[in-house]
């Protein structure tokens, strides 16, 4: 490596900078040698990833439990749908998921004061209320919010720009679902880049210490309200950013897209992945769009109807997660880095 | 005059099934310091074993018996398989188990008897009584459902105030070490804890499904209710849960009829932050603010 | 009666018991003295099962302990009020003391019941009130009465002058040793107050970082300068 390199290795924000440019290198390889229906599923990710990212961030090193991330995507997708409710008056994209992400943080600066101050069974409870009372919300107000159907969301036609750039690196037509995905992947890419500058800075070790030890950390003079609020609310921004590219890739905002099993399936990704780790949120929320593909298809192989073999995949990530929390609580990435590390010091 | 009362009348027969889900949350939450989330779905697949057998044409009553016992044989199958081993670890791992165990239940479900609504029998009639000519909204099945809850309360109250077993379940969950120098075997105790809770979690389930659709996911908003129940009743409490339960279900039942009920989840959702933050103790703690 | 060999046990790293051997004869009262941290807790855990030897074994009556659950004990003889009292406060009086006879068949209890209320007059007029009301001398008194009502042969004791004024201390040591002298019982009596845990006991060993300094008649202790200022503290 050169040391010009090695410089930008060594500071933590360079060393970010530079995986995000290899993952977006990596990213648009995917994209253009992938199908339009794998592109889609890769915007799935994308959105799945993002959120999960913010979660873990929030509960795996604040200590905070949310069920109720799906709420906050629910808020970012609306938000989206109702700005790009018509095709001619449409503001650009990046100031949407730019409101997307501020109407959700804003919301969930206000849910984040009071749940600052529950703690255990009492923040799980109320983040759970908070995933089930906000499909509701969307139901009373049908006239704006547009009820049982929900509101379509119109994608913008691919900039001139951006089609004549992919065009000249990759020789490809850009569709409307790969447009997507790369939106979807630019936003994980940043949001990602933040979030692990964040982890790495004294909000991340003051996070971690009221996550550990919140009377000491209160002894040596940290506010622990502030610094929950600061994790939930960077959390739910996430979740709203990650809203934003769901709307955009399903093309619709609808009650039904945010039950709660969607609040669970981000719990259990970042379970599954590893609590804390930004790279486990991504290996769950991988976990999470292609697994019920392929147990969706051996379900049908086995016989069971499509609606049957549609829950398997809920049945496998739900029996993992127990099987996660119970054998292995630091998820796939924590005990491989245990396992690497036991192998270290015993050669 | 008339729907303030028929409103009133079915917040009362809601709040009493939200009171006896919250007693289930509460027994649990006593003994092993756990908010058994998985509890509506539990409850659920119970209703759904009494869905076949009364489909296969046997009586309701059977149907009825099959769910309560199954509900049992769960909560102790649960307890022992997927609780024990987290009941020492941080809390958040057993909050985390018991999400997993909703996901796992839903599913399952889902798979085995189909996510389409069916509907559900009662016992009784659904049509109020008729006084004069005033339609009173307290039906035959609602009747049922309050006095079958409160037969549920007074076994309970038995059982725990006057039969060794009762005491022993009351010692594990106060005191576990106490408990087993005096030769109370604490983990038998959590067992029978979890299955009884599970039992009145189905009786609840049964009671919401008498006369309505079913499908995997008809309790979900029920663990919500019973949880801001309890926590209204200060989670500790069993006669604080049946008491939140009641003042739940009639406030939510009169969201319901001059607001919606589209946004009955979100009146709960009020209800309970407004509880945490200003009495976190419950609506009847004299005790100092506890760390909620 | 009780009889200890070899009793080594730890928390993790730290071991709180290192290879302590002692006899705990019928009918008498033993005191175990030391200081904080001397290991005195560990020693009646690891009896009574609540801590797992890691070596080592104490035999009830011949009978070998290590493998006993906690929950047997009891129904074997075995008595242990923990440090700290072992009150459950949100249960009743008479609850906490039904609890002591849970063990015992049906027939011997409602005469037992009896007898301790005639022990502790004051229990028997609030026996329907919850122990939370109780005073601090009152509680260990429930918690000896609940440890009677389960007839142990041994009854292990923690620190039951923790917290309390020198009179009632007094008054439970004196019941404690007419305990031994109509029933016949065997007592292990924990304490840091040596002084008076001597005045009653007929042996006395003492503990310092999880080793026995020495195991004596409890006058002969009592009579050893050195050994008071140096482990005793009087
Ligand atoms: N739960 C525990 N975890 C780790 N170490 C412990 C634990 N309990 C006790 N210890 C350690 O074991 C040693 C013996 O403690 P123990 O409680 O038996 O002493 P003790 O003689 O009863 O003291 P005291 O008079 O203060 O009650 C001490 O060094 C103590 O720090
Ligand atoms: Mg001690």
């Amino acid at each position: 490596m050169t040391a010009f390199a090695q410089r930008i290795w060594a500071s933590t924000l360079g060393r970010h900078l530079l995986l995000a440019g290899l993952g977006l290198v990596a990213v648009a390889l995917v994209l253009e040698n992938t199908s339009a229906f794998r592109n889609g599923q890769f915007a799935v990710m994308a959105y799945m990833g993002i959120a999960a990212g913010g979660l873990t961030v929030l509960t795996g090193l604040n200590g905070q439990l949310s069920l109720g991330h799906g709420a906050f995507m629910a808020i970012g997708a609306y938000t989206t749908a109702l700005l790009l409710d018509d095709y001619e008056s449409a503001p650009p994209l990046i100031l949407v998921l730019l409101a997307a992400t501020a109407v959700a943080l804003v919301i969930g600066a206000g849910v984040g004061v009071a749940a600052a101050r529950l703690h255990g069974p009492y923040i799980a409870g109320a983040t759970l209320a908070l995933a089930i009372a906000v499909p509701g919300i969307a139901l009373y107000f049908q006239g704006t919010l547009g009820g049982e159907q929900g509101l379509t969301v119109v994608v913008p036609d691919v900039p001139n720009w951006f089609a004549d750039a992919a065009y000249f690196i990759t020789a490809n037509d850009v569709s409307s679902s790969k447009y997507v995905a790369y939106i979807g992947w630019f936003s994980l890419i940043v949001s990602y880049v933040l979030l692990a500058n964040l982890s790495r800075s004294r909000v991340g070790r003051i996070w971690r210490a009221v996550r550990d030890d919140d009377v000491a950390a209160e002894i040596a003079g940290i506010n622990l309200g502030r610094a929950r609020v600061l994790a939930f609310v960077v959390s739910t921004a996430c979740a709203g950013l990650a809203g934003a590219v769901l709307a955009l890739a399903v093309r619709l905002a609808a009650p039904s897209g945010f039950m709660l099993t969607l609040s669970l399936a981000l719990l259990s990704a970042v379970v599954l992945g590893g609590l804390g780790s930004l790279l486990g949120a991504l290996i769950g929320a991988a976990l999470l769009t292609f697994l019920p593909q392929v147990v969706t298809s051996i379900g049908l192989d086995a016989g069971l109807t499509d609606l049957q073999a549609a829950e398997l995949a809920p049945l496998v990530y739900g029996l993992t997660t127990m099987l996660v929390v119970i054998l292995a609580p630091a998820g796939i990435v924590g005990t491989a880095r245990a396992a690497r590390r036991r192998r270290r010091s015993h050669p | 005059m008339q729907q303030f009362l028929t409103t009133a009348l079915t917040g009362l027969t809601q709040g009493m099934i939200y009171a006896a889900f919250a007693l289930a949350l509460v027994l649990i939450w006593r003994s092993t310091r756990i908010v058994n989330f998985a509890q509506a779905p539990m409850a659920m697949i119970t209703v759904y074993i009494a869905l076949v057998i009364i489909d296969a044409g046997y009586s309701y009553w059977l149907g009825f018996a099959a769910a309560l016992l199954s509900g049992l044989l769960l909560g102790a199958v649960v307890e022992r398989v997927a609780i024990r081993p987290v009941e020492d670890k941080p809390h958040i791992n057993a909050v985390i188990l018991t999400l997993g165990l909703f996901i796992v239940i839903h599913a399952l479900a889902a798979v085995i008897f189909g996510s389409n609504y069916r509907s559900f029998p009662a016992p009784f009639g659904l049509s109020g009584f008729r006084v004069g000519d005033v339609n009173v909204a307290l039906t035959g099945f609602s009747v049922f459902t309050i006095l079958a809850v409160l037969a549920v309360m007074l076994l309970l109250v038995l059982l725990f105030r006057f039969t060794n077993v009762g005491l022993m379940m009351r010692a594990s969950a106060f005191n576990q070490e106490v408990a087993r120098l005096l030769g109370v075997r604490v983990t038998r105790m959590l067992t029978q804890g979890w299955a009884l809770a599970a039992m009145v979690g189905s009786l609840s389930g049964l009671l919401i499904a008498g006369g309505n659709l079913v499908h995997p996911s008809y309790m979900d908003s029920v663990v919500v209710f019973g949880f801001v129940a309890a926590v209204l009743g200060g989670l500790d409490s069993p006669i604080g849960a049946v008491v939140g339960g009641l003042i739940l279900g009639v406030s939510l039942s009169f969201v319901s009829g001059y607001i919606g009920s589209e946004v009955i989840a979100l009146a709960a959702l009020v209800i309970l932050m407004v509880v945490l933050l200003l009495r976190p103790g419950g609506l009847f703690s004299h005790a100092p603010a506890r760390r909620v | 009666m009780l009889d200890i060999r070899d009793l080594t046990a730890a928390y993790g790293p730290v071991t709180a018991l290192d290879g302590v051997s002692f006899t705990a004869p019928e009918g008498k009262i033993t005191a175990v003295l030391g200081a904080n941290g001397a290991g005195k807790t560990s020693l009646l855990r690891t009896i009574s099962g609540l801590l797992r030897p890691t070596k080592g074994t104490a035999y009830l009556a011949g009978k070998d302990l290590s493998r006993v659950p906690v929950e047997r004990m009891s129904r074997l003889g075995l008595a242990h009020v923990p440090e700290g009292r072992g009150v459950i406060t949100e249960l009743t009086v008479e609850e906490n003391l039904r609890l002591g006879g849970l063990g015992r068949s049906a027939r011997a209890k409602p005469a037992d019941l009896e007898r301790i209320y005639t022990l502790f007059p004051k229990m028997a007029d609030r026996r329907h009130k919850t122990a939370h009301v109780l005073s601090g001398g009152e509680r260990q008194m429930l918690v000896i009465g609940r440890a009677l009502l389960a007839t142990p042969k041994v009854l292990l004791l923690d620190e039951p002058s923790l917290g309390l004024a020198p009179r009632i201390v007094a008054q439970i040591f004196d019941l404690l040793k007419s305990l031994v002298e109509s029933d016949g019982l065997t007592i292990v009596l924990v304490e840091q107050n040596a002084r008076s845990a001597l005045s009653i006991a007929d042996y006395g060993v003492v503990l310092n970082l999880g080793k026995l300094v020495v195991h004596d008649d409890a006058a002969v202790l009592a009579a050893d300068d050195k050994l008071r200022h140096a482990y005793l503290g009087f």
